[in-house]
């Protein structure tokens, strides 16, 4: 019969046709939003900044596809999420770090964090910052050696670089202020001085001209980047927000040194790792919750979480630590948020 | 006002291009057709011809076989070469009832039009419409009777004539809305007298501005009916999404349009109904849409049904080189099929051929819990979670999560970065449930 001796047609289940986007297109666009941050960091620390940043993008991509060829698995580091994970990684640690620790923390975010609980998508935590807690937990001179505590509030300028942290800054003076009677009043007046200053150095904090890690300081090149990932559906509002949304809340209610409501919300939000945290790496797709609903009160935990540390905690910083831990409340959270099916009866019986 | 529409969706490319202003052309009659058995939801015809016999068009050749069935009309004159396994559409392979034509298209004397069709009482015309061999022509191809026999605790208020045409590609209803105006309301007048409801809707997507307005000038004369319209997103004519659209009614799991007052029909169902009753007109003919990038000139065909692929593909100029998928219907909810030895069928809305790279399937990534699918669920259900749940076989979780509530839209499988088979994984677990549940009786 003719039938047989005609081309045969791909048949498959519907539909037949797919959106453009994929996986690596997402990851890419993720890894050009974080360029802005990249070349702040390289004007206000230097060319250290782009080393650090290289070679953990090279440790965390060849890492990644040895595993995947030992494992012979399909080598899919062209999706650029081993990219991604080198990149934030760099971005949490310090400009001083010695060059082996970012090669150090590649490997041990790609091979423990990533590969071993099975590769791309099904990893618990988010691997660079985990990483990063397992470098402040390994080496914590060389993770914090560059910013000891400050005898005086210098924050602008490049000297910045081997002095504190502006939340560093403000947990110390913070302390001094709530106990007056352990310091003498010169340093008491330093440190009121101190937390003055730090409220008028908005533009610095904007700009990204104060002490930090390589990637988190420049608020402005992290918000372009938030907005090429807005503009390509990689992020939406809900986590970034919420988040954002809390930590400020939180911080204009209890991080005041006069009593409840007199915090500086605005320095919370500009300082540290929040933007940073918040648009790149709370909102990791694999380590977030999957429903509307479910990212909301991800990210309400976060929030909560940040501030606690932050006010209460024995860390200066604790977006890395609050986002860690809610990531593993991930599965509890989906499982508890099923959407409400169209349709659904409330059972009347 | 705001516009009317409901959670979820996506925006697939619409493709409507190609056939939108093409108005729809008769295809010259074909030398043979395959009429199939089984054409609808339910049990198949039993064929009333034999071998040899000559028949003429619009005679009926097969009988319903149960409530839920439907009879068979011929669409063509000439002689029965017989009854034979041909290609089926949906089911692979079928019975069908192969006539050849005597080249004179002659037909049944018994249509003609009947000025009072208004009046006559509801059985009549629901007699009729059985008659006539209407089943759904949206594609799902349920016996249209039945849906129009609700029990009677079942109270209907409201008709909705769906001519969303969400698909992309398809035009047959947009150019039957443009061209037919006035046989698609009286449908719906008809629908309306014999479910006795007042309020009659015919829900149009924004996308199709002419249709819109022709059908608001056919309905201005009857206050009883609106038109509404809907922005584009699919799928706006599932009937459901399109019930919360139109009346914000949800539809209740595992439920029917029935149990909230509402029965809804395809436009070109609504012009078949009127034809049946107001002519005795049997369901012989349909519209189909020959579309796609690997047609050489895309067109609405009104095709005898039985007419193979082939010969309504080479009425289109045929196929090019690059064809690379054949579906009946849309993209989104199409069938594929292997070559175009395949019967038009009552639920053909479109032959729908793609290129290559159109066609292509991209490999599976992980799913990296994007929730895109959860986004765009229209039944507000987690296609990834259920996915993978099936894969595990874990089928009694699937349940408890809804799996049965899932309307195959495809959405799902669309919006996936990953490209993941997630209605189709969805379909396997769905079909493995009822099968299991048939066989515990």
């Amino acid at each position: 019969m003719s039938e047989t001796s005609e081309k045969l047609f791909v048949v498959t289940s519907s539909p037949h046709i797919r959106d453009a986007d994929s996986v690596p297109k997402i990851m890419w666009t993720v890894n050009i939003a974080l360029l802005p941050a990249l070349l702040a960091a390289v004007y206000f620390f230097g060319f250290k900044a782009l080393w650090v940043t290289l070679l953990s993008v090279i440790a965390a991509v060849v890492t990644e596809a040895a595993i995947q060829k030992l494992a012979k698995k399909p080598i899919r580091v062209h999706d650029g999420a081993a990219v991604i994970t080198g990149i934030l990684l760099a971005f949490n640690l310090p400009p001083s770090v010695p060059w082996w620790m970012p090669v150090v923390g590649s490997v041990f975010a790609i091979a423990i964090v990533k590969e071993a609980f099975g590769g791309l998508g099904y990893n618990i935590l988010n691997p660079a910052l985990a990483a990063r807690a397992f470098l402040l937990a390994s080496w914590p001179v060389e993770m914090t050696a560059s910013w000891v505590a400050p005898k005086e509030g210098t924050i602008s300028g490049i000297a910045a670089i081997t002095s504190a942290t502006p939340l560093n800054l403000l947990k110390q003076s913070a302390k001094i202020i709530a106990s007056p009677e352990k310091f003498d009043p010169a340093q008491l007046q330093a440190a009121q001085d101190a937390i003055a200053k730090l409220s008028s150095s908005y533009t610095n904090l904007l700009i990204g001209n104060v002490g930090g890690c390589i990637g988190e300081t420049s608020v402005i090149a992290l918000l372009i980047g938030a907005l090429i990932m807005f503009y390509r559906h990689v992020i939406d509002w809900r986590i970034p927000f919420t988040y954002i949304g809390t930590v400020a809340v939180l911080a204009w209610i209890f991080g005041g040194t006069e009593g409840l409501f007199t915090g500086n919300w605005i320095f919370h939000i500009l300082s540290g790792g929040l933007i940073l945290g918040a648009f790149f790496m709370a909102t990791d797709m694999v380590t977030s919750p999957i429903t509307g609903k479910g990212q909301i009160i991800f990210a309400i935990g976060t929030g909560i979480l940040t501030v606690a540390i932050r006010i209460w905690g024995g860390y200066p910083e604790g977006v890395s630590y609050a986002i860690l831990l809610m990531n593993l409340t991930v599965p509890l959270i989906d499982r508890y948020t099923v959407p409400k099916v169209f349709g659904e009866v409330k059972s009347n019986e | 006002m705001a516009k009317k529409t409901f959670v979820g969706g996506v925006h697939p490319y619409e493709g409507k291009e190609f056939t939108e202003k093409k108005a729809i052309e008769k295809l010259p009659l074909p030398q043979r057709v395959a009429i199939p058995l089984q054409q609808h939801i339910g049990a198949p015809a039993k064929a009333l011809v034999e071998k040899g016999q000559e028949v003429k068009a619009g005679e009926k050749i097969a009988e319903a076989s149960g409530f839920v069935s439907v009879p068979i009309h011929s669409s063509i004159s000439g002689k029965v070469k017989g009854i034979e396994k041909v290609n089926h559409p949906v089911s692979g392979r079928g019975e069908a009832i192969v006539i050849e034509s005597d080249g004179e298209d002659n037909w049944v004397e018994t249509i003609r039009f009947e000025e009072n069709y208004l009046e006559l009482d509801s059985k009549e015309m629901l007699e009729r419409i059985k008659d006539a061999g209407i089943a759904g022509l949206g594609g799902a191809t349920f016996p249209t009777h039945v849906k129009l026999s609700p029990p009677p605790d079942k109270k209907i208020d409201t008709v909705i004539l769906n001519g969303a045409e969400c698909e992309p590609y398809l035009t047959a209803d947009h150019r039957l809305m443009l061209e037919h105006a006035d046989d698609i309301v009286a449908g719906l007048r008809i629908i309306m007298k014999i479910l006795n409801v007042q309020q009659g809707i015919i829900g149009i997507e924004d996308n199709k501005p002419d249709a819109i307005e022709v059908m608001r000038k056919a309905v201005k004369d009857f206050n009883n009916i609106q038109v509404y319209v809907f922005p584009v997103k699919y799928p706006q004519g599932a009937e459901k999404q399109m019930i919360k659209a139109a009346l914000n009614r949800e539809v209740p799991s595992g439920g029917l349009p029935m149990d909230v007052g509402v029965v809804v029909q395809n436009v070109g169902t609504a012009k078949a109904m009127y034809e049946a009753v107001a002519y005795h007109k049997p369901l012989t003919h349909r519209v189909v849409t020959v579309t796609g990038a690997a047609v050489n000139e895309p067109k609405n065909v009104l095709v005898p049904i039985g007419t193979m692929f082939e010969d309504v593909v080479a009425f289109c100029g045929g196929m090019k080189e690059s064809a690379g998928k054949i579906v009946m219907g849309g993209p989104m909810m199409g069938l594929a099929q292997p070559n175009l030895q395949v019967p038009v069928v009552k639920g053909t809305s479109g032959i729908l051929i793609l290129e290559e790279h159109e066609a292509h399937v991209p490999a599976e990534d992980p799913c990296i819990a994007c929730g895109r699918c959860v986004e765009v669920c229209p039944m507000h259900l987690l296609p990834t979670t259920l996915q993978i749940l099936v894969e595990h076989e874990n089928y009694t979780e699937a349940e408890r999560l809804h799996i049965m509530d899932c309307i195959e839209c495809g959405s799902c499988s669309y919006i996936c970065p990953s490209n993941r088979r997630l209605v189709q994984g969805i379909r396997l677990g769905k079909r493995k449930i009822l099968e299991a549940r048939r066989k515990a009786g």
